[in-house]
């Protein structure tokens, strides 16, 4: 059928591990995602979906066909470093975005959590803002 | 001078051979070719003037530093995720002086951030030079400002600046 | 017996991702607000494209890593597209 039957002891057992630490680690991600009440503590959880969950299932992936056609296939590189290129300006920009509609939404800097983006104001600074 | 960007031109041609699938001459000919004419054709959307890299070495140490980082603190997430009852997590702005001015060492310094699970950078705050950073479970402030200015920010300025 | 348990980390692996996806998509029909259903589209994406890598390791074809590639690239095309219009209202300025 495929190549499942002839790939030496080594590669499978690299495989197996990584392929069950990447399910694993995915699946917490979005489990994350799901479940953790506001959205700065949910932006976390896809974080590790996108480094860790990835990145054990592209090198499963490389060491899975490097092995069982015997020649060099490390054309998974290519997804890895695009993703490690793209996944820090996708976060950042989420954040960001979430940051500005929040402060937008709420003239006095919204006091989400820690004093960075809560700003003092009082009744006589914005007259308008009744 | 012949190449204009060779450390660009080297990882376009990798990349379009990785691609490929292909070590043939030809693929290596179009390659070669593409990888000096992509990088004449964009020269004009380059909006700051060269990066100059001092100490490369420290470069692939800080980058294998972050590696480790990530792993570790993917299955700290992780643990928290699984274990830690909702209520329990403190997360939190913090803010975080920066000296750190090449706008170069800065992106990289934000790649590193928001790679690693459990910080997200949001923004230099406007007028200063400090950082806004949100932490996923923040235990004690000055240790995040310490580690993120000792482990990441001295060996960049080193590495931009120096 | 290597060869019996490979095939059943790849069926691990398959079902942790599909699940993934299922709870993004719940993120997305729940998100309260607009930024939280890109989130769940963007690890959306992501977990699509690991299931098509998920396919060609199972099925031992390298063809799936084309597909791979075009859903990475889309993916972080549409998800800027996304965050930019809701910072600004506008994706092109």
């Amino acid at each position: 059928m495929n190549g499942l039957e002839t790939l030496p002891a080594w590669a499978a057992v690299i495989v197996i591990c990584l392929l069950v630490l990447g399910g694993a680690i995915v699946l917490i991600g979005a489990l994350g995602l799901m479940r953790l009440p506001t959205f700065y503590q949910r932006i976390h959880g896809p974080a590790i979906t996108v480094t860790l969950g990835a990145g054990a299932i592209l090198i499963a992936s490389m060491v899975y066909f490097t092995a069982a056609q015997s020649r060099l296939v490390v054309h998974e590189l290519l997804i890895t470093l695009f993703i490690m290129m793209t996944a820090p300006v996708v976060s950042m920009l989420i954040m960001r975005v979430a940051v500005y509609r929040d402060l937008r939404g709420r003239k006095g800097g919204f006091a989400g959590e820690g004093d960075v983006y809560r700003q003092p104001t009082t009744a006589q600074d914005r007259p308008d803002t009744k | 001078m012949l190449l204009p960007f060779p450390y660009l031109s080297t990882a376009l041609l990798l990349c379009w051979l990785l691609l490929n699938q292909s070590l043939e001459p030809a693929q290596i000919l179009l390659g070669m070719l593409l990888a000096v004419a992509i990088p004449l054709l964009t020269r004009s959307l380059l909006p700051l003037p060269r990066a100059r890299v001092r100490r490369p070495w420290l470069l692939l140490r800080l980058l294998a530093v972050s590696m480790v980082e990530i792993v570790r603190s993917c299955l700290s997430v992780s643990r928290i995720i699984l274990f830690r009852r909702s209520r329990g997590i403190h997360s939190q702005f913090i803010r975080v002086p920066l000296d750190l001015r090449d706008p170069y060492g800065l992106a990289l310094l934000s790649c590193l951030i928001n790679c690693t699970p459990g910080t997200v950078w949001v923004e230099i705050l406007p007028g200063t030079h400090d950082l806004a950073l949100h932490i996923f479970d923040l235990q004690d402030e000055q240790w995040w400002i310490d580690t993120i200015k000792s482990q990441y920010e001295r060996p960049l300025i080193e590495i931009f600046e120096g | 017996m290597l060869t019996d348990l490979l095939t059943l980390a790849i069926g691990f692996a398959t079902l942790c991702v599909v699940a993934a996806m299922l709870f993004c998509m719940v993120r997305l029909l729940l998100g309260p607000t607009a930024q939280d259903r890109v989130l769940a589209l963007d690890t959306l994406w992501m977990c699509a494209m690991l299931l098509i890598l998920m396919l060609g390791i199972r099925f031992g074809s390298l063809i799936y890593f084309e597909a791979a590639v075009l859903i990475a690239l889309t993916g972080f095309v549409s998800t800027v597209a996304l965050a930019k219009f809701l910072m600004r209202g506008e994706v092109i300025e």
